[in-house]
């Protein structure tokens, strides 16, 4: 085990795809002698070429549409979008080609592609550089979707995902990436599915779902609820394309109550799916409706009002109470 | 199939490296307009000269004052950054001249669409420095009225200003209009197909527009080089566009290329394409580091070539400069860093409640529930904590 935070996690993780399969080859605008703007790729070009780790144009268009070429040769790209808001240039690669090229092909083609993507706010950006926009692609039949939230997840999920036959998108919460914890570098891939939600604290009154940055934010939560006597249990989803509905599942059957927490706009978000699943599997066993907090339906704010914008340890427990008071 | 081995009896392609490609196709300094030579003379062989003729002592002097006032704001700006006033800045140092030579080459018709450095090209629009501080802070969106300054707030999404301001010329030619819209964006956004789709709408339609690229050598961590081995003048040239090189460091050879470019826009002739080549002295934004990807002897090289140093020499050499002058000049970049200090600080922060303002201009019933659950979560919230 070795403490690391979460943007050395990665980057460790990236290391250990490129050096077990020489197909892999990172490409991006500032991934290589900057080490990318986070430095999420730092030294990675200095270890492993120019021709592995490349720069490329300032383009996002380009550097998925010509990752697709690569991956059609042969290789594995792994494409870094340097933020969030970037990534629409790119979308229509993404979804009209990334994702329906196995189909179209009847197999014939894979895109072993990961996309990773800086997401989220809390940063106090600029406009464009604080947007969780993860609904967009699980929407998209053909893509994979997932998001870490801390260190070791980020080091073995980079590797599966890299692994993967299929297109993943890979949303890294930009804000945790100086969170430190603890990494088994050494873990092997089968050491957890990727596809798999994580029970970070169980509990038995009301089930927080969440991912990503607010993973930290709903453990928080969960401490003051004990204080005031009230067990949340916290489930990181890890995986939004596809969602792991049975260990939802089996959490609510539990504790009865649902709370979906995500950064992103609650309006036909990854939580209006959660809720209409849980509600069609868990209709008799649950005691309150699923309740989701999130982004507003506003654009992302200006920094000095991301503070309201972001959902909070206090809106999670606000939603604690409102669940529990049914 | 799923994978083709490499063939180890070919080598692999290199990549190509920037010694191998000499500075973009063109030995330096060849077929670049310059009006003012490095000794401060102004030059009479160029063309372009006698489009800037008209520019005599006093005109001459207000621009140097601009120049010293704008490079006076982006220092006073990088200084509020580190002091935790702005949560970021992008210093346009080294650029001022490109900047104020072009803005001072429009008229009030024309319709600026900028990236996120043209707070010089803002400040010869008449936008008040303490209104450029209100993005950089996080205040707002968007620090001033586009309409009232004929310019457009920071546009991030680099190459997104380009497309806008082929329609918008579009629609001052379908007007009738003789006035111009200009797209001010760097080397690297020349490389985004937005870019490449408004040459091509500006070319097809002969929309009245000036695309204006200041080559600042850098995008962020890249060199121009990896975003193209030519001149970025010759990009224009193949979607037929007429396109010049400008020395970007002197300040009236860039306001003759862009007069020219205005008057063909006006005359119903079409795009131009200026690449005004200048540097970026300092980092990308006061979020980057540059010692860890260029080196200090190209910024040497660069501080060499000082855009204020060139007209200072010029005034100097027409014997245009003196104590008062000089006073005047510093007591003016003095008030305009205290005003926009004190502006800055004294921002009145926007409410939590203005999240949902203005996301419609009609009214948007899901707003409006959200709005009134928020307030009531406030309320909550609020009667909990006392
Ligand atoms: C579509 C898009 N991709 C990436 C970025 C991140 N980014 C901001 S500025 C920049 C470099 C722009 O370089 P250039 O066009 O030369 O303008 P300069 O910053 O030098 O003025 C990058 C990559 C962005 N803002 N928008
Ligand atoms: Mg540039």
């Amino acid at each position: 085990m070795t403490t690391m935070a979460l943007g050395k996690a990665i980057n460790a993780g990236l290391r250990c795809a490129m050096e077990s399969d020489p197909k892999v080859v990172l490409m991006g605008e500032d991934i290589g002698k900057l080490g990318g703007v986070f430095r999420v790729t730092e030294g990675l070009q200095q270890e492993f070429g120019e021709q592995r780790v490349i720069d490329t144009p300032l383009a996002e268009s380009g550097i998925i549409g010509t990752a697709v070429g690569m991956a059609m040769r042969g290789y594995r790209p792994v494409c870094e979008i340097q933020f969030d808001g970037f990534a629409y240039p790119a979308f229509d690669q993404i979804v009209s080609q990334v994702a329906k090229l196995h189909n179209r092909t009847k197999g014939d083609v894979k895109m072993p592609m990961t996309i990773r993507i800086p997401y989220g706010g809390g940063i106090g950006a600029v406009e464009h550089h604080s947007e969780s926009p993860e609904a967009y692609f699980a929407h998209t039949a053909g893509l994979r979707v997932v998001t870490c939230s801390n260190a070791a997840d980020g080091h073995l999920m980079i590797r599966q995902a890299i692994a993967s036959e299929d297109p993943v998108i890979f949303f890294e919460p930009k804000r945790r990436y100086w969170e430190k914890g603890e990494v088994d570098e050494q873990a092997s891939l089968e050491s957890a599915p990727l596809h798999r939600a994580r029970v970070v604290v169980a509990g038995t009154d009301v089930t927080i779902a969440t991912y990503g940055p607010l993973v930290s934010t709903a453990l928080a939560a969960a401490s003051v609820a004990a204080e005031e006597g009230i067990s949340l249990e916290v489930i990181d989803l890890r995986t939004l394309s596809p969602i792991d509905f049975d260990s939802l599942e089996a959490s609510v059957g539990r504790t009865g109550r649902l709370v979906v927490a995500h950064e992103a706009s609650v309006f036909l978000g990854v939580g209006a799916e959660i809720a209409a699943r849980i509600s069609e599997r868990c209709f008799f066993r649950l005691e309150a409706p699923v309740l989701r907090i999130g982004g507003f339906s506003v654009p992302y704010p200006p920094a000095k009002l991301e503070d309201a914008f972001l959902p909070d340890a206090d809106r999670i427990l606000d939603a604690v109470d409102r669940s529990l008071a049914i | 199939m799923t994978t083709v081995m490499a063939r180890p009896d070919v080598p692999a392609n290199p990549v190509p490296t920037p010694g191998q490609v000499d500075a973009q196709g063109l030995t330096p300094d060849q077929d670049l307009v310059q009006l003012i030579g490095p000794d401060g003379r102004r030059t009479s062989g160029s063309p372009f000269a006698a489009l800037v003729a008209d520019i005599g002592p006093e005109e001459l002097r207000s621009i140097y004052r601009d120049l010293v006032v704008v490079r006076r704001i982006d220092a006073e700006a990088t200084a509020l950054q580190r002091q935790g006033q702005l949560g970021l800045w992008a210093p346009l140092l080294g650029q001022e001249a490109a900047q104020v030579g072009s803005a001072r080459a429009l008229g009030a018709d024309d319709f600026v669409f900028a990236s996120y450095r043209e707070h010089g090209v803002a400040y010869c629009r008449g936008v008040d420095p303490t209104m450029m501080m209100r993005f950089w802070r996080g205040s707002t969106q968007s620090g001033w009225n586009p309409y009232e300054f004929g310019m457009t707030t920071p546009a991030i999404v680099v190459g997104s200003q380009a497309l806008h301001a082929t329609g918008y010329a579009m629609g001052i030619q379908h007007d009738g209009a003789s006035s111009a819209a200009v797209a001010y964006f760097g080397d690297g956004a020349t490389s985004q197909g937005d870019l490449s789709e408004a040459f091509g709408f500006a070319a097809t339609f002969l929309a009245p527009v000036v695309f204006f690229c200041q080559n600042n050598q850098w995008a962020i961590s890249e060199p121009v080089h990896l975003q193209s081995h030519l001149a970025i003048a010759k990009r224009g040239e193949g979607f037929g566009i007429p396109s010049i090189r400008v020395d970007g460091n002197d300040v009236l050879a860039v306001c003759a290329v862009t007069r020219h470019a205005l008057a063909r826009a006006y005359s119903g002739q079409g795009p131009t394409l200026i690449e005004a080549v200048t540097f970026r002295m300092g980092p990308h934004t006061t979020s980057d580091d540059p010692s860890r990807y260029r080196a200090p002897a190209e910024e040497e090289e660069w501080k060499a070539k000082d855009p204020l140093a060139r007209v200072r020499a010029l005034l100097e050499a027409e014997g245009l400069i003196d104590a008062a002058y000089l006073e005047q000049v510093t007591t003016s970049a003095d008030e305009t860093a205290r005003s926009l200090r004190s502006g800055c600080i004294g921002t009145v922060e926007p409410l939590p409640m203005s999240l949902f303002d203005q996301v419609y201009a009609e009214p948007h019933p899901l707003i409006e529930e959200e709005r009134a659950s928020y307030a009531a979560y406030l309320e909550r919230l609020e009667d909990q904590s006392s």
